[in-house]
């Protein structure tokens, strides 16, 4: 497979202080649907708009299509559509204004009629975008960046704020777009959108890509892909963190803020009896007990020891 | 939009499925992007207002205020005592009792009313046939005032003129005030509508990421710019029309010359505001940044450029200068063009002025616009 997207050694400087993006490098292969998965502020915007041409980087090499933002500027331009992770596009325009006047800029674009029955805009055709609601608007933000026929899309937090039947729809959209054979490059900050819709993903904390793989590699490699969750009565310290991590089946431990201790584990039947056992001859009380899937929400949260969203 | 487009061609995509495909010409962007502009400012209320009725409003009002003043007529008073009732009926039986409107007064009253600019002058008659005068030298009407007042006093008294003279009252159209105002309003308005509507519509744009998302796209960026720029010079258009037609209704102007040239100054006028605006414009990214240097470089135009009076009256070292500005080449071919009939020809050298600021600022304005 051909590379569509590839960039070597990137770094972003803001102002000569703030470093935004400290050496990524990314291979996107043609087809794929590839997402930056990381909290606000680890650089994704940055990232995507350096490689959406919109940004000089500070240093480092962008690759699109085989072609560089230096030479070939308006082909590339010709050959993607992009969705920023905030535009309010003009109020007092329609929907159908709106997408004429992008389908305008490009030299072969699809039909204004088509794209709005993909996003599924046709009765809003005549609305005002001003009087849409934040779905409506968010596809119609896509639907401006598919209305060129490109071959790569990139999407800032597309769903960022939307409900979620909103955000099913616009997973429908991009897969639409996938299976006719585009490139999607798309960052998020809902770990479930990650993994339900990328094929693969960079896992991004302050400018650096800390792990890449599919969702089910990610998660595979916590070593343990169940989660139990408990808390109990009576100190923790280091000494018990040391003694739940010998318990049976236990790959890794990590205490959360709040008294509750997460347990990565292999075979959740072996490791809670005895979890219950060590807590007994502790004298101390089970006040919590829990067991679900790993995530890469947990990913996220082995690798910095912080959560995705904290707020 | 009503934008004709060549009819669509569909083509066949490479892609895996076939999409139905348009083909867009050179210039497909550019009418978007106009027909854009044009429909959002038809949707928008306080735009129509205040391109359009505001500059009729002002006409009106400024037209209804000049006109209504008897025309020269003064208002004095005399300090009342014991000459008053004399020196009253000295004015009431000269020859120019009709441009004197004589009141008695307390000193006080008197003095207060001509600071209030109430009466034009004050006389104080000091005995039958010793007068004092109070004026003001700035006022222009407070010393017309005074050398009517004193030629009425004076032939009243007996003075013999040694010269016969005779007058011809010119009111006609197109030597009056309103005539001298509204060529002067059309190019304010051109440049107040050009600066603003192109000022706030990029820095909206800014905020908006719109621009942003524009440069995200194939679009040329000189189309944009230039779309903005024509979309003033469709406004002109209906602004010119509208307030000179609005004195040819109201006040029975006559225009002189032709309206094609007219609007042809007006459209070197638009494109030396939008650039300027474009300009004063390509940074901004707050509204208040934008307005702020707007008004600085309007302000002088609005003082110097000979709006509602000639700039002949400042300093004639200043002339050259004020010649320079864009708004006083904009009102002065204006006027020439509408009051005088002159042709374009004559027209060149302030057209030119009107045209280098355009080009300079435009050609300013695309290397430092900032387009994030
Ligand atoms: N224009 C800018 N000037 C200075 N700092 C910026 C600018 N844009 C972003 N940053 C900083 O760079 C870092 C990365 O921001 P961003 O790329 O927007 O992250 P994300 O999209 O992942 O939330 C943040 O610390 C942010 O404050
Ligand atoms: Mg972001």
């Amino acid at each position: 497979m051909p590379l569509a997207i590839q960039c070597r050694d990137l770094r972003k400087t803001y102002d000569g202080k703030v470093e935004a993006v400290r050496g990524l490098n990314l291979e996107i292969e043609s087809g794929e649907c590839f997402g930056l998965l990381g909290p606000n502020g680890a650089g994704k915007t940055t990232t995507i708009e350096i490689l959406e041409g919109l940004l000089p980087p500070s240093s480092g090499q962008v690759t699109i299509l085989g072609k560089t933002w230096e030479s070939d500027a308006r082909e590339l331009r010709e050959s993607m559509g992009i969705s920023l992770q905030e535009t309010r596009l003009a109020e007092k325009l329609t929907v159908r204004e709106t997408i004429d006047l992008f389908a305008s800029f490009y030299r072969e674009p699809r039909l204004s009629d088509d794209v709005l029955d993909e996003l599924q805009l046709t009765e809003k055709s005549n609305a005002w975008v001003g009087k849409l609601s934040g779905g409506q608007r968010q596809r119609l933000a896509v639907a401006t960046a598919l209305v060129g026929n490109p071959k790569v899309l990139f999407l800032d937090e597309p769903t960022t704020g939307l409900d979620p039947q909103s955000r099913r729809q616009l997973w429908d959209i991009v897969r639409g777009f996938q299976k006719r054979g585009g490139t999607v490059l798309l960052t998020t900050h809902y770990m479930e959108e990650a993994e339900r819709l990328c094929d693969r993903l960079a896992i991004i904390d302050h400018g650096e890509v800390i792990a890449a793989g599919t969702p089910a590699e990610l998660i595979a490699r916590l070593g343990g892909h169940h989660v139990v969750e408990f808390a109990a009565s009576g100190e923790q310290n280091d000494d018990s963190t040391d003694q739940w991590k010998h318990l049976p089946g236990v790959e890794s431990v990590h205490r959360e803020n709040d008294g509750l201790v997460c347990l990565h584990v292999r075979e959740p039947h072996l490791t809670v009896p005895a979890l219950l056992d060590l807590i007994v001859k502790q004298n101390s009380q089970l006040l919590h007990l829990s067991t679900r899937q790993a995530s890469l929400e947990d990913v996220f949260v082995r690798l910095t020891g912080r959560h995705l969203r904290e707020d | 939009m009503a934008v004709s487009e060549p009819p669509p061609k569909l083509k066949d995509s490479p892609g895996p499925k076939q999409l139905a495909l348009l083909h867009n010409g050179r210039w497909s962007g550019f009418t978007h992007l106009l027909a854009a502009r044009m429909t959002e400012l038809w949707r928008e209320p306080e735009v129509m207002f205040w391109v359009f009725v505001f500059p009729l409003l002002l006409a009106l009002g400024l037209g209804i205020a000049f006109r209504d003043k008897p025309a020269d007529v003064t208002p004095v008073a005399i300090v009342a005592g014991s000459d008053a009732e004399s020196t009253l009926a000295m004015i009431e039986r000269s020859p120019e009792h009709a441009l004197i409107h004589a009141q008695i007064a307390e000193r006080n009253a008197a003095l207060k009313g001509f600071r209030l600019g109430k009466y034009d002058l004050v006389i104080e008659p000091d005995s039958a046939s010793e007068f004092h005068y109070v004026y003001d030298p700035a006022r222009p009407e407070s010393v017309l005032s005074r050398r009517e007042v004193d030629d009425a006093l004076q032939s009243a008294a007996g003075r013999k003129n040694p010269l016969t003279t005779a007058t011809t009252v010119s009111s006609e159209p197109g030597s009056r005030y309103i005539d001298f105002l509204i060529p002067g309003l059309i190019g304010m308005n051109v440049m107040n509508a050009a600066m603003w509507g192109i000022g706030f519509a990029l820095v909206d744009m800014r905020q908006r990421k719109l621009l942003k998302r524009f440069v995200g796209t194939p679009m040329r960026r000189s189309d944009f710019l230039t779309a903005l720029a024509s979309s003033r010079i469709l406004l002109m258009f209906v602004e010119v029309v509208l307030l000179l037609g609005f004195g040819v209704f109201f006040f029975h102007m006559r225009v002189m010359g032709s309206w094609l040239a007219i609007l042809l100054v007006g459209t070197f006028g638009a494109l030396a505001f939008s650039g300027i605006g474009l300009l004063s414009a390509s940074r901004a990214q707050k509204i208040e940044t934008a307005s702020g240097l707007m008004n600085l470089i309007m302000m002088p135009m609005w003082i110097f450029s000979g709006v509602f009076f000639s700039y002949e009256r400042f300093p004639a070292v200043l002339h050259p200068f004020i010649k320079a500005l864009p708004l006083t080449a904009l009102n002065d071919a204006l006027r020439a063009t509408v009051l005088e009939g002159a042709s374009l020809a004559s027209q060149s050298g302030r057209l030119l002025v009107m045209a280098v600021w355009g080009v300079l600022s435009f050609l300013l304005a695309l290397r430092v616009f900032r387009w994030t």
